[in-house]
């Protein structure tokens, strides 16, 4: 029926007999770089808990090749937000980026040259060779970015979801992260979607944005979504866009400048 | 040969209660350490210590009704176990509260079992015993169950072993990836109450987290990886154990001569001593890679 790898039809979620979200409609194909954009609290984590099946849908479908979403689908790699983990935990970079192709296994392993090669690929090609044998819990956010992305790659995911992995990073981390995830997506066809809440570190790479607000999304290329009147009917109030020395603002104005001002801080647009 | 002699009271090698003692303190403290690594890394170190807590009750009542003690360790360790996990262990507050209002419950408890055991019974130590444990006392029929128990517990912690890692990387990942995280916490928490009920029988309830916390704790300050920390908080272990216990039976010709010391003394001083050690050189948890921690250790 359709070379989608990711289709959500109509899905909606309530949770604790409060809508979530509603009606979301949107494809990923492989390869395409989809940004999953909106402010704090508008749905996105939950949108990504969906697609990975920590969190059931009330209503809609999830579809991976068109059909419906397997309860374990090894073709989606994940890298949460944030690590739980203290800087004593007794893992070290490597440790974590073999777990990416059977932390999910029980029983014992042996170690073995191939797989030793593999995770050294793997970190070259994320950039994290460097710190290969130091603990990830003493590592800053975004070298543990690197990481994760390098875990969640080695067990050949076609679609890659991050969770936010540019929130609290430096800005040249920031460019580093989105560099890479923009390369595995041209060079491996991996189809990588990503959640932030400020859309311009990704403007150069992302070939589609899904903007969440309200519990609801917008989908398309950003050209096509960052307009006023479509925000504005996501948001349900006015929303002004301003572009400014490259960069894209959201500015919500619901009463008076002081207001406006306050608004975008809530909507996290604003840096 | 004479310097060891000295070091190696005679009779050592020829006691009995020695090698039950040996035997069960080796299996144990390899349980325990490599229980206590996944149990430092979970952040439940405060859980180990309650089920000790709440063992102490069970063992003080066995003692009561006449049962081995080990077994009123291990039935009210699990139990705990059980109700720790249905009332949400995995919620912190959850948690911390409940398992604080449980302890002074438990240990209450104890206290009465104790009082009510020694009015009872001519049996002299009981209290101690089971507060501080008794390894040259234990009942050689007991041994198979210890160490089949304790077979049991790291067999489960070894089968559960990258699971854990994982979860403790990310419980949402490790449940993406299909890992029952719910079910892994439960299991790893039921091995947990039995490497804390049979520290209970080799140092005491009220002692055992020690062996369980402080190898794997010196572990994570001076490895990095799972595997070899996991190996040398057991060497740190059965070390400090098989050391505790030849200290304590040379102890009998210490003064007061004719009155050993306790064996969770030394063991206990032991494995403290050792965390301490740590200090004394640069923990390898800088990112630097292992030649400056080298270099650390020939410059002491």
């Amino acid at each position: 029926m359709s070379a989608d790898l990711l289709r959500l039809e109509g899905v909606g979620v309530s949770l604790g007999g409060r809508e979530v979200l509603r009606d979301v409609s949107l494809t990923v194909h492989p390869g395409e770089f989809t940004g999953l954009i909106g402010p704090n609290g508008a749905g996105k984590t939950t949108l990504l808990r969906i697609i990975l099946g920590l969190q059931p849908v009330t209503r809609g479908a999830v579809l991976i090749d068109g059909a419906p979403r397997p309860p374990r689908d090894a073709s989606i790699g994940y890298v949460p937000q944030k690590l739980g983990i203290e800087p004593d935990t007794p893992l070290r970079v490597r440790d974590v980026v073999s777990l990416g192709l059977d932390g999910h296994k029980f029983g014992i392993r042996l170690p073995s040259r191939a797989r030793r090669e593999l995770v050294d690929d793997m970190l070259t090609a994320v950039g994290a060779r460097r710190y290969a044998d130091a603990r990830v819990g003493e590592l800053s956010g975004g070298e543990q970015q690197r990481v994760m992305i390098a875990h969640a790659l080695i067990g050949r995911p076609r679609l890659l979801l991050l969770d936010e992995p540019l929130a609290n990073l430096d800005i040249s981390s920031e460019q580093g992260i989105v560099s890479v995830l923009a390369r595995l997506a041209r060079a491996e066809g991996i189809a990588v979607l990503l959640s932030a809440h400020d859309m311009n570190p990704l403007m150069p790479v992302m070939d589609r944005i899904v903007y969440v607000a309200a519990g609801r999304v917008a989908v398309g290329t950003a050209d096509e979504v960052v307009q006023p009147e479509v925000l504005s009917g996501l948001y349900g109030q006015h929303v002004d866009v301003i572009r400014v020395h490259g960069r894209v603002l959201v500015v919500a104005a619901p009463e008076g400048i002081d207001a406006a001002e306050a608004a975008a801080e809530d909507l996290g647009v604003i840096r | 040969m004479n310097i060891l002699r000295h070091i190696i009271e005679p009779g050592f090698f020829g006691s009995g209660p020695v090698h039950i003692a040996l035997a069960v303190g080796t299996v144990v403290a390899i349980t325990s350490a490599v229980t206590g690594v996944f149990t430092v890394t979970r952040g439940q170190s405060f859980a180990g210590h309650s089920l000790a807590d709440i063992a102490t009750t069970g063992g003080s009542g066995a003692f009561l009704v006449g049962l081995n003690q080990f077994w009123g360790y291990l039935a009210f360790g699990a139990g705990a176990a059980a109700f720790m996990e249905m009332i949400g262990i995995q919620r912190r507050r959850g948690r911390d509260v409940a398992t604080g209002v449980v302890l002074g419950a438990a240990l209450g408890l104890a206290a009465l079992f104790l009082y009510l055991g020694t009015q009872y019974s001519t049996t002299t130590g009981a209290s101690f015993t089971i507060l501080f444990g008794s390894i040259f006392v234990i009942t050689p029929s007991t041994v198979p169950a210890l160490i089949v128990s304790a077979l049991l517990a790291l067999g489960t912690v070894i089968a559960l072993a990258r699971v854990l890692l994982l979860s403790s990387l990310s419980p949402d990942l490790a449940a993406a990836r299909g890992v029952p995280v719910r079910a892994v916490g439960a299991a790893f928490l039921m091995a947990l109450a039995v490497s804390v009920a049979l520290s209970a029988v080799v140092i005491g309830a009220v002692l055992s987290t020690a062996l369980l916390i402080g190898p794997a704790a010196t572990a994570l300050r001076v490895t990095k990886g799972p595997v070899r920390a996991a190996a040398v908080a057991a060497g740190i272990g059965v070390a400090a154990t098989w050391l505790g216990i030849l200290l304590a039976y040379d102890s009998y010709y210490w003064p007061p001569a004719g009155r050993g010391w306790p064996v969770s003394f030394f063991v206990v001083t032991l494995v403290v001593g050792g965390y301490l050690v740590t200090y004394l050189r640069r923990p390898v948890t800088a990112a630097e890679p292992a030649p400056d921690a080298e270099h650390a250790c020939s410059a002491l």
